[in-house]
């Protein structure tokens, strides 16, 4: 199994330069919203395993509701960044990146601070990537490759089911299940077998397998101590911070709808900033923590909780943990995708989002948020920022196909079947 | 705080009722020509809106319902800043924004640039005549009566045929059903299986919606000219509610293309009954009205006690999973998939807990399909345009009926109830985990990026093949469509004050 990586570049836009880089990024779009998988900077096409990436202004337009909590942030960076999920290590992607489309990157991070133009492209990326506090894979293992050979096989499939339709209905499905396999042998498509299991990424997912249960369980004690304290100071936060959530511009609204809806599959990218103190930072980087335990234990087949339409996300620190960003990749459109996160998952966002800067108001870090429908969406659409540029590698399809897909696969390569499951195998295709 | 029963002498008629029995209907698209004149001619024509409370004091044997599109209440004189407090979709409109029209559908043939009415030039305002009978006369004499105030843009006669749509089903078999009297608790566990009892906030704004909460709408100052005549606001007492007992009016004007339907399908099959049968694989219901999924035994919130709507209503699709009797893709599968708020349905605390964390799936296909109770509306359609059976559409002789839907519904959240049931379920070509198939007969069947086809429709079979049809054409094209606004009568009176 190819375990997925993801990796992120980011630099802040020298003064006077973001106008002339959005002109740039938006060459690489055959429209706004739609990108040229073969465009002149970074021909995103010809890297095979990269399955989603995007460029992305952070020009954070919310800084002033810092008022409302007291403070404000001086001089704040506007930043580029850069990132994307791919098969196999990030520094490989890198690199490849840097090798095949190195003068694009140039021409795109020349308009950022400290970039000479002569110097090493991959040590100056290398020196700006950014590890995210958690990162979540719909389905780890699966690379591009496999995603691509198994759409051709379900569309090879359903050719061959909807040809031989006469003959076939006649057959029990163990026998059309017999001579689909065997005609695949024969005429392809062309099935690549998984790559043996990097043995470092699994030491190390067992590792954490282990040792953070270990830890939490060793520390229990003092959270049972510390409960108390800590609950105390969380309700009179969460009684007291200030909530900010106007209904969004209908100017920046548009900004962002135009880029949605092209494929079925959407971008989100959003940017906030952190509750100032150390009591949401300590809290964040708990549940970060837990939350990372569970996207490479527990979440990694399909589903993020009860969510199944998100491809990959990240949570990433900005700015020394004062800002964070949160970027994924999800199917459907962003009414359906908020509508999730309301019905389904309200406590897992409330959990991490509430520590954020004007978060409708929440109880015990769980409940409440989210579930304030409307003031959730405005929160949500205020914080998010227009991706500039924005990649995935099979469009048209959902997460549902991939997985459906894999498991055509998985039917037609299994040595035993009874006629129950050759019949549900067949009405999957 | 008031339950909305108390309030039916505030509500327009059409929340309550289609008005089936006045099988005559027209609507007429209006625009202001002049503010001053087209508000006394509200004032006046205020008075004889049906309300909910006539319809269910008296025998009502005509009816007038009004609407409002944003633009409208901007050529009323509305202050942009009282206009702002409407939700956005509502103030962009229909066809507002490219990104909107994507996501309907309102693409190529349905694109806006070439409909009828709507979009580059917005209807202002909708009057909707109801009547048992002399439709044509009063029609001409509210004409008439219209004055200097308001033109007409566009008059849409309706056609009756028997509670038919144009293809030959029976339509609005299925509506969700409202909790006047306030006494349904949204969010319980009961919510985990499917019911079609809604709070009242789901249709009316000023009143608690499935979330417990109030839809936004406009909340002005009660110093604000007008102002004083509205009601205090259940969710902020300091302001009045001018979206109270108002609901947002959705009206789409489809083209069927009757013929063309009955020809496809016949060209699938050869018998008139494979013929008839194939037509409600698509719909999901015989053409009688009953559901192809089986009706269950247990009783569904807000279903019966009437005998014909528990034979029609009482289903969900937990007794058919493998969709042999309704295929997956079906119209009324799609356009109200009847799901709960957790796959399951009501179970023990610690189970609930488990596929609260997404632990506890039987397999990848389960869980797909958003809740239901979020995304419902209340259809008040009619159809337009001559009324041809199969076989008259079958003749090659036969001649275009130019037959048709003016879709309407009503609902407080256009964007979680029409744009999503439209957009995440019927024209989806990804709806339940489906690949190449958009709603049979909704469709506009244009591929997506990478050639992706969306004009299939497929049956599942007990032998595991699949049946699937490919390459059906679009059969219904949309050739108009608003939001509106159809306001309580205080809320009317406070446009028609100015």
């Amino acid at each position: 199994m190819t375990p997925q990586s993801c990796f992120m570049v980011a630099a802040p836009i020298a003064p006077g330069q973001e106008t002339g880089l959005r002109a740039l990024l938006a060459t690489m779009n055959t429209a706004p919203g739609a990108v040229d998988p073969n465009n002149a900077l970074v021909p995103f096409a010809r890297f095979d395993r990269l399955h989603v990436a995007r460029f992305v202004i952070l020009h954070d337009e919310t800084l002033d509701d810092l008022r409302l909590y007291g403070t404000t942030f001086e001089n704040p960076p506007v930043w580029l960044v850069f990132l994307g999920d791919c098969d196999g290590p990030a520094e490989a992607m890198l690199a490849e990146f840097a090798a095949l489309a190195g003068a694009g990157l140039t021409r795109i991070f020349g308009h950022c601070e400290g970039f000479s133009r002569g110097g090493d492209l991959l040590a100056w990326m290398q020196g700006r990537s950014v590890t995210p506090a958690t990162q979540y894979v719909n389905w780890v293992g699966r690379t591009v490759r496999q995603i691509r050979e198994e759409a051709a096989l379900h569309a090879a499939l359903r050719d061959r089911l909807q040809r031989g339709a006469a003959a076939f209905e006649a057959q029990s499905p163990l026998e059309v299940h017999r001579q689909l396999a065997a005609s695949v042998r024969q005429d392809g498509p062309p099935l690549t077998p998984p790559a043996p299991t990097p043995f470092p990424w699994l030491a190390s997912k067992i590792g954490n397998m282990i040792g953070v249960p270990l830890a939490l369980l060793v520390l229990l004690p003092f959270f049972v101590l510390g409960a108390p304290f800590f609950l105390w100071e969380l309700r009179r936060r969460e009684t007291s911070d200030a909530v900010i959530v106007p209904r969004p511009a209908p100017e920046h609204v548009h900004s962002l709808s135009v880029l949605e809806d092209h494929d079925v599959t959407n971008q989100f990218s959003a940017f906030g900033i952190v509750k100032p103190g150390r009591f949401r930072l300590w809290t964040l980087l708990f549940i970060f923590w837990v939350l990372s335990f569970s996207t490479r234990q527990i979440y990694t087949r399909g589903r993020l909780a009860r969510v199944g339409t998100i491809h990959f996300a990240r949570w990433v620190f900005m700015d020394d943990h004062r800002r964070l960003l949160f970027c994924s990749n999800y199917d459907g459109s962003l009414d359906s995708y908020m509508d999730d996160f309301i019905n389904k998952v309200a406590f897992g966002l409330n959990l991490v989002f509430s520590n954020g800067v004007g978060y409708p108001r929440t109880k015990f870090l769980l409940s409440g948020g989210a579930q304030e429908e409307l003031a959730f969406k405005y929160f949500l659409r205020r914080h998010q920022v227009p991706t500039q540029v924005w990649y995935k590698a099979y469009p048209g399809l959902t997460t549902a196909d991939l997985a459906r897909n894999t498991r055509i696969r998985e039917g037609l390569e299994a040595q035993t079947m009874i006629e129950a499951e050759a019949g549900r195998w067949l009405a999957m295709i | 705080m008031a339950t909305p029963n108390s309030e039916f002498a505030d509500i327009q008629g059409l929340l309550w009722s289609g008005y089936g029995s006045l099988k005559q209907a027209c609507f007429l698209l209006l625009r202001v020509t002049d503010a001053a004149a087209a508000r006394a001619w509200l004032r006046d024509v205020s008075e004889s809106v049906a309300t909910v409370e006539q319809l269910r004091r008296e025998h009502v044997g005509r009816a007038m319902q009004i609407a409002l599109t944003a633009d409208g209440m901007r050529a009323l004189g509305v202050a942009s800043t009282v206009i702002d407090g409407f939700s956005a979709e509502f103030i962009s409109g229909m066809a507002g924004e490219e990104g909107r029209s994507r996501r309907l559908g309102d693409v190529a043939a349905s694109a806006p640039s070439l409909w009828r009415w709507g979009g580059a030039q917005e209807p202002h305002i909708l009057l909707m005549l109801y009547a048992e009978e002399n439709l044509d006369a009063w029609h001409l004499q509210i004409e008439a009566g219209l004055g200097n105030g308001l033109a007409v843009l566009h008059r849409l006669p309706t056609t009756d045929m028997g509670g038919m749509e144009p293809f030959g089903f029976i339509d609005g078999v299925s509506q969700p059903r409202i909790d006047w009297s306030g006494e349904r608790v949204p969010g319980t566990s009961a919510d985990l299986e499917y019911g079609n009892l809604l709070t009242a906030g789901e249709f009316l704004l000023g009143h608690r919606n499935e979330y417990g909460r109030y839809t936004d709408r406009p909340l002005l100052d009660p110093a604000q000219p007008g102002a004083a005549s509205l009601v205090v606001a259940e969710d902020d007492p300091a302001r009045r509610d001018l979206g109270r007992n108002g609901s947002y009016l959705v009206m789409r004007e489809l083209a069927q293309d009757v013929r063309g339907f009955w020809r496809f399908i016949a060209a699938q099959a050869v018998h008139d009954g494979d013929r008839i049968a194939l037509a409600e694989a698509m719909v999901g219901r015989l053409m009688s009205g009953d559901a192809l999924a089986p009706t269950r035994g247990q009783p569904i919130r807000g279903v019966g006690p009437n005998e014909l709507d528990i034979a029609r209503n009482q289903f969900t699709y937990d007794e058919d999973r493998d969709g042999l009797r309704c295929p997956f893709g079906a119209h009324i599968r799609r356009a109200n998939p009847r799901t709960g708020d957790m796959p399951g349905g009501r179970q023990g605390l610690v189970t609930r807990l488990i596929r609260l964390l997404g632990l506890g799936h039987q397999d990848l296909s389960e869980d797909l399909i958003a809740t239901s109770r979020f995304h419902r509306i209340l259809r008040r359609g009619r159809e337009f345009g001559d009324r041809i059976d199969r076989q008259v559409a079958l003749r090659p002789d036969a001649p275009d009926p130019r037959g048709g839907l003016y879709f309407i519904c009503l609902n407080a959240n256009i964007a979680r109830q029409f744009e999503f049931i439209q957009n995440a379920w019927l024209i989806s070509a990804k709806f339940d985990g489906m690949s190449g198939e958009a709603d049979p007969l909704l469709g506009n069947r244009e591929p997506m990026p990478a050639d992706h086809r969306t004009d299939g429709f497929s049956m599942p079979q007990p032998s595991g093949v699949t049946r699937r049809i490919d390459g059906l054409p679009a059969f219904i094209t949309v050739r108009g469509g608003a939001y509106f606004f159809l306001p309580g009568l205080r809320a009317l009176r406070y446009f028609a004050a100015g």
